[in-house]
């Protein structure tokens, strides 16, 4: 099993030099005894759509709520536009959707968006942000009346308020139907191209892997992969080598060095070889060893997934 | 991956600015009126059940023909019912925080530049606005019935005492709002000001040098009910009132910031 950080794509390097969107530089966070984010080098230019994927439990969380300046971390430091947290909260740049609360229920959708955008030396009009969100005819409902669907987009509507150079978003589809769940996705991304950075939380590999350019997989609190959707579904796309084989263990070594190889276990008589290049593997099996009753199995995204974050707890893990 | 910098222009951070005051403003406090009026438990606690108490209470002919200081019972009693109401009402504004952090409307404010500073200012603000109309609501109610009677200044000395001092009260429902975060705080807190209201002398007199005179010393309500009707008597004010309402005041500004502290480090 691979427990290194696999850096994949470089981090964008970014030529005219402009502060990155956000910076996390050797940031941990305990809570008492609790390790919940073990040191985080994190780099993200502006006009990034980013996924931090990860089982729940894994520091995600824990990350966003630093970003966003509700807590300070143990150790390490950050930035967000080259300003503190809070600076660049009190500027209006960054803004948040949560998933669930955050709204009191004895508002309008409008009062409620009136009130947010008093806040701020430069926003938008709320008629603006409301017509934006699609919940303009809804504009004199008390918020205790909405669906969780309306309610989702007042809070995206009271997010574009101040026009946010970063946006960060808490598992943002949940509960969302297809259409919902595209129309979403289509307006983050042509924000992102104005400029706006996005880091939005899941757990669904799909998610990340259709709307981010960059997924970050973050597991017990580190980031154990970082690159793009299709480098981090070639990570999940190995196959998995099963074979009777006396003396496993002597083998292992050498199975361990084959190009490919992720990892090897041995239960027994059995050897279960983890790799991308499932032929090579059976190849050397075959001619240089004893070994027989050979079984190829395809890793599916899910497995590879646990087995890349280090979770084989498939509670909270995702579909 | 798209290619980002080229696009950057259009959002630019270095134009943003920070509001002045921490994001106090008056949009906001006009919404927070609005919305403290639209709760119909909080307006017939603090707004009509101080007027129908003294209504009730002070028609008696009894009360309308005794003499009190320079009025008569029934102005007792208008007086210590304006205080009821302010020192509910004020209550009743603080702890609204209570329901704003159960609803995590609190954490969705620390995602915008208000302060937690201007936050306590306006939610203050709210309190002493509803106090002051739970004051007017028994005064304007007492003129119009015609039983209470004292001179014209003391009736305003009265007033402003009750309303200023319910301050003290607004800076304990933020307390309490901060102790117990739920969207029901005030059904706890009801009952629990009733009983601070009997003890500390608002429902009936209590004697001079009895045991309960001596206990109710110690409550939170003694201090400001004296002080309203310290004018309806004259003569200086007594050291004990002063010294109960500041001390009060004190504990519950400490105990306030104390959970605000461990609210907003969120450890």
């Amino acid at each position: 099993m691979t427990s290194a950080t696999e850096h994949l794509g470089l981090a964008p390097v970014d030529p005219a030099g402009a502060r990155p969107a956000v910076s996390l530089t050797g940031v941990t966070k305990d809570f008492g005894n609790v390790h919940a984010v073990r040191g985080i080098e994190l780099s993200i230019q502006p006009g990034e759509v980013v996924a931090f994927l990860g089982p729940n439990g894994a520091g995600k969380t824990t990350t966003i709520d630093m970003i966003l300046g509700l807590s300070t971390p143990t150790s390490g430091s950050l930035s967000v536009l080259g300003l503190e947290p809070r600076e660049a909260i009190a500027r209006g740049l960054v803004a948040a959707v949560m998933q669930t609360g955050g709204l009191l229920k004895d508002l309008t959708v409008k009062e409620t968006v009136e009130y947010t955008a008093s806040l701020f030396a430069d926003t938008r009009t709320a008629d603006d942000v409301l017509a934006d969100a699609g919940i303009s005819g809804i504009a004199d409902r008390l918020v205790a009346r909405c669906s969780g669907g309306e309610q989702q987009r007042l809070r995206f509507a009271m997010a574009l308020l101040s026009d946010p150079a970063l946006l960060l978003l808490d598992e943002p589809t949940t509960g969302m139907d297809v259409e919902g769940r595209r129309s979403f996705w289509s307006s983050i991304r042509s924000d992102a191209q104005k400029g706006r950075t996005v880091l939005f939380a899941t757990h669904y590999l799909e998610e990340a892997d259709q709307y981010a350019d960059r997924i970050i997989l973050i597991s017990q609190g580190k980031i154990v992969a970082d690159g793009s959707g299709s480098e981090i579904k070639s990570l999940a796309s190995g196959r998995t080598v099963r074979a009777t084989l006396d003396n496993a263990e002597t083998a292992t070594t050498a199975l361990a060095g084959i190009a490919g190889v992720d990892s090897v276990e041995v239960r027994g008589d059995s050897v279960y070889v983890h790799t991308k290049d499932s032929d090579a593997v059976a190849r050397y099996l075959l001619t240089q060893t004893s070994a027989r009753d050979i079984e190829i199995a395809a890793k599916g995204l899910e497995e590879a997934f646990l087995s890349l974050t280090g979770d084989h707890d498939t509670q909270g893990a995702g579909q | 991956m798209s290619s980002p910098v080229s696009t950057t222009a259009s959002i630019d951070p270095t134009t943003r600015r920070v509001p002045p005051l921490g994001g106090l403003n008056v949009t906001m406090l006009k919404i927070e009126l609005r919305r403290i009026m639209r709760n119909k438990r909080t307006m017939i606690f603090t707004l009509v059940m101080p007027v129908l108490l003294y209504v009730i209470i002070a028609s008696n002919a009894k009360y309308t023909n005794e003499r009190a200081g320079s009025g008569n019972v029934s102005a007792y009693i208008l007086i210590s019912m304006a205080t009821y109401g302010a020192v509910l009402a004020s209550t009743s504004g603080g702890a609204m925080v209570a329901t704003e952090r159960a609803l995590g409307w609190s954490r969705q404010l620390r995602l915008t530049p208000l302060s937690p500073i201007a936050y306590i200012v306006v939610k203050s603000l709210v309190a002493l606005t509803l106090g002051l109309g739970s004051v007017l609501a028994v005064n304007v109610v007492g003129i119009l019935t015609n039983k209470a009677d004292m001179p014209t200044h003391v009736w305003i000395a009265g007033a402003v005492i009750a309303w200023a001092g319910s301050i003290v009260f607004s800076a304990f429902g933020l307390f309490m709002g901060y102790l117990l975060p739920s969207e029901n705080v005030m059904q706890v807190l009801g009952p629990i000001m009733a009983g601070l209201a009997a003890i500390g002398g608002l429902w009936f007199p209590i004697d001079k040098g009895s045991v309960l005179d001596h206990i109710s010393a110690w409550t939170p309500i003694y201090g400001l009910a004296n002080l309203a009707r310290w004018p309806l008597y004259g003569g200086g004010p007594h050291l004990v009132w002063i010294v109960n309402l500041a001390g009060w005041f004190a504990l519950f500004v400490a105990g306030a910031a104390w959970r605000m502290s461990k609210d907003t480090a969120r450890v």
